[in-house]
């Protein structure tokens, strides 16, 4: 297929997860975030903003910057509206490729965005109103779409990103530390029944954490994300090869998911910090490598003020 | 349209009742506790509210939380604005509440058991023996586990001197519960500033706290007890709570048919074979529960469970039997019962209560029939109650033949006057008329409290009567903290780099970095 298909494949799985991440992580921060004294409330905002990997336009940053940069803003790549016009924009250029339906159900989000009060109340339904646009579009790439090379892309960006957004939600913990509770961290992810009825009575900080980092069967952690990731991209490259690799972004993903999934740690919460880090560099490496090795072009698009 | 128009009718309405108002004291100036949520709505226009309030049941309907009215899930209506209480009011609820638990926990025990508290004549022992809740088939033996009265609502209410009273103990299936987490969650999101910068203690952690009590009162014996929740079934009216508590407990959700007694022991039928079951979390009236003890035609339950709970192989929470204790007449005697085990005084009052059986006091009643409220002993859900003043001729001459007939079903209270809070009536606040079920936790060691509990409302202008079924809302609790919200010691923030840290990865090799130097 062509590289420049291939190309917006890849960043409409991105940009529609990247979307979905920064709903579920602003619904439930913005509820924290409404507890706090004003100038508190400004310092995390500003950290909360820190996280999703963008820096705030004006010294005056608060409450209602921050849902402009998060939520609104339609020139920034950090933001969801900036997001799904992005997906949109990058289907339209694909659109022979799509699915009529994926193309519509992206371009009705695009046209919905507009519609919403931008107050706190507001942005609550619009978060709850972008999870389920971006379901619709998933499910729609996943049943209308034949599961070749396109939507392998497509599937590649979605678990890259979402590896990624996992990991800025387990990293909001340190900048809401007052009163960011695990269960919102869960909840971030949807995760909260899933875990509640895998983890009996053992709950807290640390089992929380190792779950979305660590489990194998919940679809939203990272090591089940990268090994999606991985799946793909074998399927992508199948020049098997008995030793060695010539596939970078192969060897960054791989290592990443196998250096978690066999991680032996008695103290997982100080590591944290670590593994977020170099789970976020991972993504973003990897996503490089595969452009160099697919798309060739893709230093103008990759992901925006990378925290580092 | 500001708050003032919002409330404008408001202090005439609330003077007309005459009930204590739990916003606004007399000359509608906002209790201090209110401060917060009155600064909120006044900046809030009608259109505001109302589309809050739409948003907020939309919210309900969309997340199920329901409750089965005539057969026909309905959303339970949710009022905007908060019910506060301030936290020295709550020191006291809490208190009481505690020990009113311990105290009719310490009388269950007692009289499935030696009955003490017949023999030192605190009681009569007709009174015990024939409450319809008074289960034999429970008699002498105590509860593996050793607790009874696992969970348990207290209603009380606030009379026209704002006094808190208790008006009745719901110890054998309270529920209301889920609506209370449920209100938390729509109010976060549906009135944000009214939550501002004051401590609300969080109700979240009840799921935990209902888990841990009913784990710590298994069986003795086993390690990692396996509880389920017991439920009749999707029909039931509080169906939507039982898959609420079960979901958030992380545990099984089972009806009657799911399980199996075998050797006095339970078990659940799973697709890995039968998993033996240590607590059961019961949602189902004790009528129910076990065909070979009670109902036989009850196909809600699992025959066998009272003998495998009277051989130690299962904790069933509540205890079977527990309704002798929320008898209503047995409620006049509870203040006496503090006394008798606690040696305390009673934190909380009785609503005053005339007892249709002794014969003084029920003439003095027959004779007042229009002033009181009548009660059936066993009743629930505010079934079978005469509210004296509102009823007909005919109805009270029928109560008056009931009572003659069978003075130990009923009791009587003055009509107490309700505290009210501020209630969104078409376009306008109104005051109406609310009651407050806290909800406590036993662990055998500890009565937890859960802050805040489930504040019913009439909606209806003048109505006393809040429960569901009769037309009644619910409101959020909230149970300010203490002290303003310092912040608690934080840790200083973590800034410095991972290279500064404990390093458990392994040191970058040449990825990409080797690519971002060359550039430099």
């Amino acid at each position: 297929m062509l590289s420049r298909i291939a190309e917006s494949l890849f960043w409409i799985g991105r940009y529609v997860e990247r979307a979905d991440g920064t709903a579920r992580i602003l619904d439930v921060h913005l509820e924290r975030l409404n507890h706090l004294p004003t100038e508190e409330r400004r310092s995390v905002a500003r950290e909360l903003l820190a996280v999703m990997g963008a820096r705030p336009q004006s010294e005056d940053f608060g409450l209602e910057e921050l849902l402009h940069a998060l939520a609104y803003d339609k020139h920034s790549a950090t933001s969801i509206a900036g997001s799904l016009g992005a997906a949109r924009e990058n289907a339209r250029r694909a659109r022979e490729t799509v699915s009529s339906g994926l193309w519509e159900s992206l371009n009705t989000t695009y046209y919905g965005l507009n519609q919403h009060r931008k107050d706190v109340v507001g942005t609550y339904r619009f978060c709850h109103w972008v999870l389920e646009r971006t379901a619709m579009v998933s499910g729609l790439a996943d049943t209308t779409v034949s599961h070749d090379d396109s939507w392998l892309f497509l599937a590649l960006g979605r678990s890259l990103e979402r590896a990624d957004m996992t990991a800025r939600m387990l990293s909001t913990r340190d900048v809401l530390s007052a009163g960011m509770s695990w269960v919102n961290m869960l909840r971030c992810a949807g995760a909260y029944e899933s875990f509640l009825r895998t983890r009996r009575a053992a709950f807290g900080d640390q089992h929380a954490a190792e779950f979305l980092l660590l489990d194998r069967l919940f679809p939203r952690s990272i090591v089940y994300a990268l090994r999606d990731a991985d799946e793909c991209l074998a399927k992508l490259d199948p020049s098997a090869q008995r030793v060695g690799f010539i596939n970078d972004g192969r060897r960054i993903v791989g290592q990443a998911r196998t250096f978690l999934e066999f991680h032996r740690t008695d103290d997982l919460m100080s590591e944290l910090p670590e593994h977020m880090e170099r789970v976020q560099k991972a993504v973003s490496q990897a996503s490089d490598a595969i452009s160099r090795k697919y798309f060739n072009q893709a230093d103008e698009l990759a992901w925006v003020g990378e925290v580092s | 349209m500001t708050m003032s128009d919002l409330f404008q009718d408001y202090s005439e309405a609330a003077g007309r009742s005459g009930a204590y108002d739990e916003m606004f004291a007399p000359g509608q100036v906002a209790r201090k506790s209110y401060g917060q949520v009155a600064g909120a709505l006044r900046e809030l226009s009608l259109a505001d509210v109302s589309a809050r309030a739409d948003s907020m049941a939309r919210t309900f309907l969309d997340r199920g939380v329901t409750f089965d009215f005539a057969g026909e899930e309905r959303p339970f209506p949710l009022d905007i604005v908060p019910r506060v209480i301030p936290a020295d009011e709550w020191d006291v609820l809490e208190r009481g509440v505690a020990q009113r638990v311990r105290a009719l926990e310490a009388f269950l025990n007692d009289v499935y058991g030696k009955m003490t508290v017949v023999s030192d004549g605190v009681i009569p022992r007709q009174l015990v023996t024939t409450s319809a809740h008074f289960h034999r088939a429970v008699h002498g033996f105590e509860p593996a586990g050793g607790v009874r009265v696992h969970i348990s609502g207290i209603d009380v209410v606030r009379d026209a001197a704002g006094t808190f009273r208790v008006l009745e103990d719901n110890v054998r299936v309270p529920s209301g519960v889920s609506y209370v987490l449920e209100n938390r969650r729509a109010m976060a999101k549906g009135l944000p500033e009214a939550f501002g910068q004051q401590l609300i203690r969080p109700v979240e952690e009840y799921p935990r706290r209902l888990l841990s009590a009913l784990r710590k009162t298994a069986p003795s014996g086993v390690d990692d007890p396996t509880v389920v929740v017991l439920t009749p079934g999707v029909f039931n009216s509080a169906y939507f709570e039982h898959t609420l508590l079960a979901g958030l407990m992380g545990v099984e959700l089972v009806e009657g048919r799911d399980l199996i007694c075998r050797g006095n022991r339970v078990y659940m039928r799973t697709t890995a074979g039968e998993q033996r079951v240590d607590v059961i979390y019961k949602r189902i009236d004790d009528d129910f529960l076990d065909p070979l003890q009670f109902r036989a035609d009850s196909m809600l339950g699992c025959p066998g469970l009272v003998n495998a709970a009277r051989a130690g192989g299962v904790t069933i929470a509540n205890a079977v039997g527990n309704g002798v204790a929320d008898d209503k007449l047995v409620y006049s005697y509870v203040p006496d019962l503090i006394r008798y085990y606690l040696g305390e005084e009673p934190v909380i009052a009785n609503v005053d209560t005339f007892r249709l059986e002794e014969k003084e006091a029920r003439e003095h009643v027959l004779d007042r029939l229009d002033e009181l409220v009548v009660k059936p002993v066993d009743g629930s859900g505010g079934k079978g109650l005469v509210i004296g003043p509102d009823a007909s001729k005919d109805e009270l001459e029928a109560l008056r033949k009931r009572v003659i007939a069978d003075p130990r079903g009923w009791i009587a209270q003055p009509v107490l006057q309700l505290s009210t809070v501020p209630t969104l009536s078409g376009d306008k606040f109104g005051p109406r008329h609310v009651d407050l079920r806290p909800f406590a936790v036993n662990d055998g060691d500890d009565v937890w409290v859960l802050p805040g509990g489930l504040t019913r409302v009439a909606l209806k202008e003048g109505s006393l009567i809040v429960n569901s079924s009769q037309g009644g809302g619910s409101k959020d609790t909230w149970v300010l903290a203490d002290s303003p919200q310092v912040p608690v010691e934080r840790l200083p923030r973590q800034s410095v780099t991972v290279r500064e840290r404990v390093s458990v990865w392994p040191v970058e090799s040449n990825w990409r970095d080797r690519q971002s130097e060359q550039q430099q």
